[in-house]
């Protein structure tokens, strides 16, 4: 078991992949360390939100992932 | 029949879905419809939208439910693409039906607004064979401003 990232819009891009394993548990300080350079900027900054399992994160900074669970790392939308 | 919405990864005729939305509400005043396609006034090869299916569908459905309570609907019909379409194709598609004209078309305005830059949807567009992200405008949130 592992926590997983997902990666939307160009997100995935800096990431260079759509999805990535990591070790549970996980909360915002870990995560910030797993994703350097660019990538990691992008997700500290306030645009990008966070959903967990399925529900977006009022504050992101309170992030906290055991095995098992989904963190996915949304950039602003644009859609229609 | 009163909400539809609908996710699509293959390319749909507007029509085809206008058609039976507006015969299942008998008695309406109005039915309005809004259809966005893909551009072909530029040099956009192809467009893709990109979506996170545990946000997405939940999202659109939440919107849906406020557009009918908000304008008094009697039904509300939205279709939106998500993978790769060339230019032409339709991309998304709201369809309002109301005992008045202007809860149908409000609720159209609204919903296009919100499905602009307040839903679950990324787009990229590819140019010179070149993938580029779309950034949201400010317009967008200027026009989603409107509505609160």
């Amino acid at each position: 078991m592992s926590v997983k990232l997902v990666f939307l819009g160009k997100l995935a891009d800096l990431a260079a992949t759509p999805e990535k394993n990591m070790a549970g548990p996980l909360d915002w300080a870990g995560l910030l360390d797993a994703l350097p350079g660019p990538l990691g900027e992008m997700v500290r900054g306030d645009k990008v939100k966070l959903a967990l399992n399925g529900t977006v994160l009022a504050d992101k900074t309170a992030l906290s992932a055991n095995d098992g669970d989904e963190i996915a790392l949304l950039p602003p939308v644009s859609g229609g | 029949m009163a909400k539809d919405v609908r996710l699509l990864a293959e390319p749909f005729v507007p029509g085809a879905l206008v058609g039976p939305f507006t015969n299942a509400h008998p008695g309406l005043g109005g039915v309005c419809t809004f259809v966005g396609e893909v551009r072909s006034d530029d040099d956009v090869e192809a467009l893709e939208l990109s979506h996170y299916e545990p946000l997405t569908l939940s999202g659109m459905n939440a919107l849906a439910d406020e557009a009918l309570t908000r304008f008094g609907l009697m039904g509300i019909l939205i279709v939106h693409r998500v993978g790769e379409m060339r230019p032409g194709e339709p991309i998304v598609l709201v369809s309002a039906c109301a005992r008045h004209r202007r809860g149908a078309i409000d609720a159209v305005d609204f919903a296009m607004d919100h499905l602009k830059s307040d839903a679950w949807f990324w787009k990229r567009e590819k140019r010179g064979g070149e993938w580029n992200w779309i950034e949201p405008r400010a317009e967008d949130h200027s026009d989603l401003a409107r509505w609160r």
